[in-house]
């Protein structure tokens, strides 16, 4: 008998010690992003290292100016894309797919998410960048593109979304009670009507951290898009240049840490943004689910 | 009359817009797979699936294989996805009413979220930043520990969906048994919850074997099996990289070898998981 209490006792300790320390590995990672990155604010200021655009490691000067607007092109275009396209395949699933249909879609996404981010680069490197050398690129008169580009890297990107918003809103739209849409239908609405005007609505929410979520995930995608967006630390020329985002010039970069201690606490740096930028992020998403939860109850 | 036409008209035309992005969604999957299966099978040999490489592979010259990234693959996958999934099922279970306060565990909840919306090369340069702090240098040891970071928020949150999912009264019935709530945790809710696990551990080992960004910064490279913990070793997504860095096309196409490879691993774990989850679903009482 005493015994049972003492292993009750002792395996409900460890797994609380386990619980904490998954809290505590969320803090520690940002205290060692912030400790990492000292070296380098106290060096250069803040200001300097956001707001200058040359990038030059080996004589230490640091600026991400452009890979910053590169970040924001790359993962703006990318949303553009597949914001759309994800949201109604997703109202397709949901409302309109026959159930065989529905059936075989559903792995098919599940797949999708699935494949390794170095499998999408290595594909958008075999076909989008010729794609975007030889047709995209001279099609909007830019002709000596390379096809490494900041639109390449948008494109695969794009791709890599899809599975994220498409399960997170069909998760939403299948949350919403049958009732309104019945209401809805019942007075004689169309489909479409109903979809726009009650399913969007009840699941606005849901739809937004979907995005959100999204968002995040492109923001953060590291190997796809440094095999193909050309890493050039310039504030890109055109759509059809070459450019970086934050996380590939972390990939592009590490080689040199070795050697280099200032790169180490500028690339630490780098890394401290996109935490930040991607709790931020997940935080919104967060926030905006739970107010829905309080309104719909689901 | 004419204003139903043209609400049925918008009908048809948001109808034909919807086909049109499950094309595309389903378009690109079928491209990503006929582009590397094609590239793959055509330049995968026996011999690349046998031997390991060595610096002529990377030239071009004949000779060498991927079975040390293979191999180097595994020994990081197979010992993170243990180590996060026995993190993970004790937090998963811990996080239950019985145990925590639901607002705090509604907190550790959103922290495991923002873990796994974190890119994988945070993970990999967190890790990195401590190795070069104690003065380790690359290796296999620090490419599980930056595995297993990324994996205990996947496994943790598929486990802890289907413990959530657990009918309060199966527990009630054990502890008006007399059993404890570690007892009826380990016992009652694990063996319940077992689809969540076997999904989730599968999820991540998919996550961990695919993972390119957190082991690129913790592994290093070495042409060798390696031998301890403490060895650099090569891995499938990182020898894609380094081999597509080449400038020799010859020897960029092997890179397709290595991710035909490599998916064929993916897709079969998604498999085994789909019918194991499939499986397990039959002891569970409803």
């Amino acid at each position: 008998m005493e015994n049972r209490k003492l292993r009750d006792l002792i395996g409900s300790k460890l797994m609380l010690v386990i619980t904490i320390f998954i809290a505590f590995l969320f803090f520690l990672i940002l205290f060692t992003l912030i400790t990492g990155s000292i070296y380098i604010v106290g060096d250069q200021s803040i200001t300097e290292l956001l707001f200058s655009s040359t990038w030059k490691p080996r004589s230490g000067e640091f600026g991400l100016l452009g890979v910053i607007i590169g970040t924001i092109i790359v993962t703006g275009i990318s949303m553009i894309i597949s914001v759309p396209i994800s949201l109604l395949t997703a109202v397709y699933i949901v409302e309109y797919a026959p159930k065989k249909v529905r059936q075989i879609i559903r792995p098919f996404i599940d797949v999708l998410a699935g494949v390794p981010s170095v499998v999408y680069g290595l594909c958008a490197f075999i076909v989008f960048v010729p794609l975007v050398r030889d047709v995209i690129a001279p099609f909007f008169g830019e002709l000596n593109s390379s096809g490494f580009s900041i639109f390449t890297a948008s494109l695969i990107l794009s791709i890599m979304v899809f599975p994220i918003i498409i399960s997170l809103c069909v998760e939403s739209f299948n949350a919403i009670p049958i009732e309104l849409k019945e209401a809805s239908l019942s007075v004689g609405a169309t489909k479409w009507e109903t979809v726009k005007k009650v399913i969007f609505r009840a699941s606005g929410p849901g739809i937004i951290s979907a995005f959100l979520l999204g968002f995040g995930r492109a923001f953060g995608e590291t190997i796809a898009v440094s095999m193909v967006i050309g890493n050039q630390e310039k504030i890109p020329s055109s759509l059809f240049g070459q450019g970086q985002t934050l996380a590939s010039i972390i990939a592009q970069n590490y080689i040199d840490v070795m050697s280099l201690p200032r790169l180490e606490s500028a690339l630490i740096f780098v890394g401290l943004i996109l935490f930040i930028v991607v709790l931020i992020f997940n935080v919104l998403g967060y926030l905006v689910l739970r107010r829905a939860r309080g309104k719909w109850n689901y | 009359m004419e204003l139903l036409n043209k609400r049925i008209l918008e009908e048809n035309i948001f109808k034909i817009l919807m086909i049109f992005s499950v094309l595309v969604v389903v378009g690109s999957l079928v491209l990503i797979f006929a582009v590397i299966i094609l590239n793959g099978a055509s330049s995968i040999s026996i011999d690349m699936l046998t031997q390991t490489s060595s610096p002529r592979f990377y030239l071009g010259k004949g000779g060498g294989g991927m079975l040390n990234a293979i191999v180097g693959s595994l020994l990081l996958a197979f010992p993170s996805t243990a180590m996060a999934f026995l993190i993970g099922i004790c937090i998963a279970l811990y996080l239950q009413r019985d145990f925590l306060h639901p607002s705090i565990s509604n907190f550790i909840r959103l922290c495991l979220d923002i873990l796994w919306g974190v890119p994988s090369i945070i993970y990999g340069i967190f890790c990195m930043t401590i190795m070069i702090a104690i003065g380790m240098s690359t290796s296999l040891l620090f490419g599980i520990i930056a595995l297993t970071l990324l994996e205990i928020p996947i496994i943790t949150r598929s486990i802890d969906e289907s413990v959530k999912m657990i009918p309060l009264s199966l527990k009630e019935s054990a502890y008006s048994l007399g059993s404890t709530k570690f007892e009826t945790a380990i016992k009652v809710v694990r063996r319940q919850a077992l689809p969540g696990i076997v999904a989730g551990v599968l999820l991540g080992l998919g996550r961990g074997i695919g993972d390119a960004a957190s082991i690129l910064l913790t592994v290093g490279d070495s042409n060798f099996i390696p031998n301890s913990l403490y060895d650099s070793t090569a891995a499938l997504p990182t020898m894609i990289l380094n081999l597509l860095s080449m400038p020799d096309p010859n020897v960029q196409s092997k890179a397709y070898a290595v991710a035909f490879v490599l998916l064929i691993i993916v897709l079969i774990i998604s498999i085994v998981s789909r019918t194991l989850t499939k499986k397990s679903t039959k002891y569970i009482i409803k």
